[in-house]
């Protein structure tokens, strides 16, 4: 059993689904609630990665942050290390990457949201922020739990981008997808078969967590 | 906050005393590195990772800085190309071992297997495994051997490409191609040993896979991955790649 492959993997799942939160929301923000004419242009380059197929990211990914490239070399000032082939390299292109698998949930959740609620807020002389934590955010809560689950969720079985960005080195970037290739790849069925079965029952774990923690019902709940 | 706090983590444990090498390994090597680098382990005190995979993709890695310290590839182009580019150090270059091409089938086929190449044409053989000539030294010279039997036009449609030799050995083990051209080297490790038959095929209907080492120059192990080079031209060593069908050459030769 691949411990150091899941741990790895729980680590990098945790973290991007983390940062992916933290970014999708104001992304989300934006896109639902301004005016602007070119935002279809953004909504379309975030949706990119969901047709771009995994290795034409994973090599896109690569030339971007190898040592070759300019913020592969800056990186590499700052830090003394390459940003390619490392953990962080990884949750880099794994923010790229499940960036829609975020974005789009919260998106959908603010768009369902009465535009009378904001309005009326604004009315009664909250400021757009506070309107913001009090009114839009909880009532789209599911869309961001949704967002959630789903950033950690594809970055669990991701691959293609995992192995040309991550080299599969183990211990740094040999995450519990690439583990299981490799058992495959030398015809230990059994180690890929354990390894697959764990890997089931985690996530199966984790998504019963999220979604029992969930106190309302999935129709939307009464104005408080 | 828990969650974060478990992400921020450091990755555990990693054998920070002794000196470590990162290996990168065309996947042909699979059956025979683990014992070869057990022994320079224990010789050295030293902690080595291997990664199997395609050549290939372990050349397009190296070039945009993967951190490996010692490149074994299926061929020598790869390794000349990265001396090419700078990447590579050129007085550590050499041949390690030639390997060799096999037609192997899975027992329960119950394919006969003795006139080679040529056993593929068999109407039961519907699919038949090559690692990628593109970018896979051995599918290139299985294909090369192909053409020199002339079986390569009658072959072409039942072809199917496995991204590297592993994959490829994967492909026919599993039986989803009932046939394939592999490499000695992995036909004598234990399981496809124990699963299938092989018949050899005559290295004169291809050009000779000799496959190269050479020491990639950004590796902060160089003193270490010379002792690993070094210690492929042991005795004990030959004496392995021998064991698993590989055509080892003479010191002298470079």
């Amino acid at each position: 059993m691949d411990w150091q492959a899941l741990w790895l993997t729980a680590r990098l799942a945790a973290l991007v689904s983390t940062i992916l939160v933290v970014i999708s929301i104001p992304l989300a923000h934006w896109i639902v609630f301004n005016r602007r004419r070119w935002t279809f242009l953004v909504e379309s380059v975030v949706s990119l990665p969901l047709v771009l197929p995994p290795t034409v990211m994973g090599f896109y990914l690569l030339m971007a942050t190898g040592t070759r490239s300019p913020l592969g070399r800056l990186w590499n000032e700052w830090t003394g290390h390459p940003l390619a082939f490392t953990f962080e390299g990884l949750v880099v292109a794994s923010v790229f990457y499940s960036l829609p698998f975020a974005v789009q949930p919260v998106a959908a959740a603010f768009a369902q949201i009465d535009p009378t609620l904001r309005e009326a807020s604004a009315t009664l002389g909250a400021s757009r922020l506070r309107t913001f934590l009090r009114v839009v955010l909880p009532l789209s809560i599911e869309g961001v739990v949704a967002g959630l689950v789903l950033s950690f969720a594809h970055t669990v079985g991701e691959f293609g981008v995992v192995l040309m960005v991550g080299g599969n080195l183990p211990g740094v970037t040999r995450t519990i997808s690439i583990a299981v290739y490799d058992h495959v790849q030398a015809l230990q069925y059994r180690e890929a078969t354990l390894t697959a079965l764990f890997m089931l029952a985690f996530s199966f774990a984790v998504l019963l967590m999220v979604y029992g923690l969930r106190r309302r019902p999935l129709a939307a709940a009464p104005m408080a | 906050m828990v969650v974060l706090a478990l992400a921020l983590a450091p990755a555990g444990v990693s054998t920070q005393a002794r000196p470590r090498l990162a290996i990168a390994a065309a996947s042909d090597l699979q059956a025979v590195l683990p014992e070869i680098v057990g022994a320079f382990e224990r010789a050295r005190q030293a902690s080595v990772a291997v990664s199997y995979g395609s050549s290939g993709t372990f050349f397009a890695q190296i070039q945009n800085g993967a951190p490996f310290d010692v490149f074994l590839s299926a061929d020598v182009e790869y390794p000349r190309q990265l001396i090419a580019a700078g990447l590579a150090d050129t007085s550590t270059l050499q041949v390690y071992a030639t390997g060799h091409l096999v037609v192997w089938a899975r027992r329960d086929r119950r394919l006969d297997l003795a006139r080679g190449l040529a056993s593929l044409t068999d109407p039961r053989v519907r699919h038949v495994a090559v690692a990628n000539p593109k970018y896979a030294p051995y599918g290139r010279a299985a294909v090369a051997a192909l053409r020199s039997a002339r079986l390569y036009d009658a072959l072409q449609p039942k072809l199917v490409m496995g991204e590297s030799l592993a994959q490829t050995a994967q492909l026919v083990e599993s039986g989803n191609a009932d046939a394939g051209v592999l490499s000695l080297s992995l036909v004598l490790g234990p399981t496809l040993k124990a699963e299938g038959t092989y018949t050899e095929i005559p290295a004169s209907l291809h050009p000779p896979i000799d496959q190269a080492v050479v020491v990639v120059k950004a590796s902060r192990a160089g003193g270490l991955a010379r002792d690993f080079i070094a210690y492929l031209r042991q005795a004990e060593t030959i004496d392995r790649f021998t064991r698993f069908g590989f055509t080892v050459p003479r010191p002298a030769a470079r």
